[in-house]
């Protein structure tokens, strides 16, 4: 098992949540991903950073298998989550999207009222009462710390919100379905500076009880909010390991072009 | 390619010719949308004032409730009033679930395969038909083999002209739906029944019922199909398996006749059809400028 990157020198030693085994992945003959290996840790947030068109988003997408929806996108290898490889044929799409939640880059409230945007989700999987509901609807929009200005207006259209608020709510309605893992594909790359400081703080609160995987842009992000960090090129994972030691002295000579800005 | 500039001083000038050819081509163009504006505004405001001032006189109360009269005598609309009602509200029911289901599975579910293609293709035939051959062919398959006109063969001649537009537009309306919400949709572990019709169906709820309307205001005036399948009846029935009176046959019929009060019925069905089909059109899109805000 040495092909398989492990992140070095953890300090406390978490279990695995995700390994990602042998990842080959393409798109029509196009190949977007080339012999991933890694290991996602639970409890732990994961940054995957890398130039556009790294393959970071796909890899994201193959974790919850999002790019089934899409003829022509297929993936070969295995991503084992709870002792099973949800790329087997009969992996239940839709049980692996309600474990796997997702939060992508442009704010997407449905059309509905900001509850039951929340309750929507909820409601594929559990039966709950109009109490328990009401106490879901309220837990999850204060995990996602936007509570306190929704909690007069539940009844008003999602799309009414700002754009951070919008992003929260995203958030919100993700962690109301209790998922075990959370994906965030820039999340905040829409928002302004101050939605955007809301929403890491929230990575910090809600690692307590979800494992995350993060794509993101902004190389300051990814140092401020993850514990682990991959490094993606061309679809090869290049470096993978402790966001601090990634940062400050990362093994590979083409990780440090990257984050010292020397790229090109 | 040389690295250093000619001059810096900038070349625009209000007399250069290059500049006097484009505020020409601009005017020209600027005429030529106007006048094709125009062109259409003088004919539908035409058609608007002609259908005013000759159905004016004949509308009054009567118009609204006596039964369509014998050459000669006084009388209304009622029958034909209810008639299009009748038929155009059955046409409707008929057309908008099979409508939708088809915009449904041409949107989301016909991504691969021939059948999407092929059903696309012949609704746009169907689109454009000729609403006579609808007719006709209402009249073959149903009309001739029970052997009576009736108002259900009016109605299912109309539902079969107003399914494409519905197919056409629900399809046209789903596929602007942004590719993020299903996915955000999908990524909840909803099924895909649930993220179209609970998710994409409702961001586009205002343009599917633009749709809708549409497809009634198409099918209210039509003619041709209803003369050969419901044809007309100078008296009250609202029996559905018998011949029933519409306002556009009924137009048709009282307009060609050389009787003075039938042609003046003539023009206040006119004026009645025109106006309840505008009225249909701006509270579309009155509803339409609601949702979008």
């Amino acid at each position: 098992m040495n092909a398989v990157l492990q992140p070095y020198e953890t300090p406390v030693t978490p279990t695995s949540k995700i390994s990602v085994r042998n990842l080959n992945f393409f798109y029509g003959s196009f190949q977007g991903l080339k012999n991933i290996n890694l290991e996602i840790l639970e409890r732990r947030v994961t940054a995957f950073i890398g130039p556009s068109g790294c393959g970071k988003s796909t890899l994201l997408r193959t974790l919850n298998r999002m790019y089934d929806l899409y003829p022509g996108q297929r993936a070969e290898g295995e991503i084992i989550m709870n002792g099973k490889n949800v790329l087997d044929k009969s992996q239940d799409l839709n049980l692996l999207r309600a474990k796997v939640g997702m939060v992508f880059q442009k704010p997407t409230p449905f059309p509905m009222s900001i509850y039951d945007n929340i309750a929507f989700g909820v409601k594929l999987y559990e039966s709950l009462s109009k109490a328990e509901m009401d106490e879901r609807v309220e837990w999850a929009l204060n995990k996602a710390a936007i509570w306190g200005e929704v909690k007069d207006k539940l009844k008003q259209s999602g799309l009414s919100l700002s754009g951070g608020q919008q992003q929260r709510l995203c958030i919100a309605r993700a962690v109301a379905v209790k998922p075990e893992v959370v994906l965030l594909d820039e999340p905040t790359s829409a928002l302004d500076p101050i939605s955007t400081a809301k929403v890491e703080e929230l990575l910090h609160e809600l690692k307590q009880d979800y494992t995350i995987a993060i794509v993101t842009h902004n190389m300051q992000q990814a140092a401020r909010v993850s514990d682990f960090t991959a490094y993606m090129y061309l679809g090869d994972l290049v470096e993978y390991g402790v966001t601090d030691e990634l940062f400050i002295k990362p093994k590979k000579k083409e990780t440090e072009d990257y984050i010292t800005g020397r790229f090109g | 390619m040389s690295m250093q500039s000619p001059t810096l001083a900038s070349t625009a000038s209000p007399t250069s010719a290059l500049y006097r050819k484009r505020v020409f081509t601009n005017r020209l163009a600027l005429f030529l949308s106007l006048a094709a504006m125009a062109s259409g505004m003088i004919f539908l405001l035409w058609i608007l004032t002609t259908l005013v001032v000759k159905g004016i006189g004949g509308l009054n109360v009567a118009v609204f409730t006596q039964m369509t009269p014998s050459p000669g005598s006084a009388g209304g609309l009622l029958n034909a009033i209810f008639g299009s009602v009748v038929m155009v509200t059955i046409g409707t029911l008929i057309a908008t679930p099979i409508g939708i289901l088809a915009g449904i599975y041409l949107a989301e579910f016909g991504k691969t395969g021939w059948v999407a293609p092929t059903t696309r293709f012949v609704n746009d035939i169907l689109l454009s038909a000729p609403s006579i051959i609808i007719g006709l062919f209402v009249y073959t398959i149903y009309v001739a083999r029970v052997q009576h006109f009736s108002a259900f063969a009016g109605a299912i001649a109309l539902a079969i002209i107003a399914i494409p537009v519905i197919v056409r537009t629900t399809e046209t309306m789903l596929i602007l739906v942004p590719a993020s919400l299903r996915e955000a949709a999908a990524a909840l572990g909803a099924p895909e029944w649930k993220v179209v019709s609970y998710v994409a169906l409702r961001a586009v709820r205002s343009g599917v019922i633009t749709g809708i309307l549409l497809a009634v205001a198409r099918i209210s005036g039509e003619t041709a199909p209803l003369l050969f399948t419901a044809l007309n009846n100078q008296f009250w029935s609202s029996d559905l398996n018998a011949p029933m009176a519409n306002l556009p046959v009924a137009i048709f019929q009282f307009a060609m006749s050389p009787f003075e009060n039938w042609v003046e019925l003539a023009w206040a069905g006119a004026m009645l059809i025109t106006f309840s089909v505008l009225a249909i059109n701006i509270i579309t899109r009155v509803i339409f400028r609601q949702r979008s805000n």
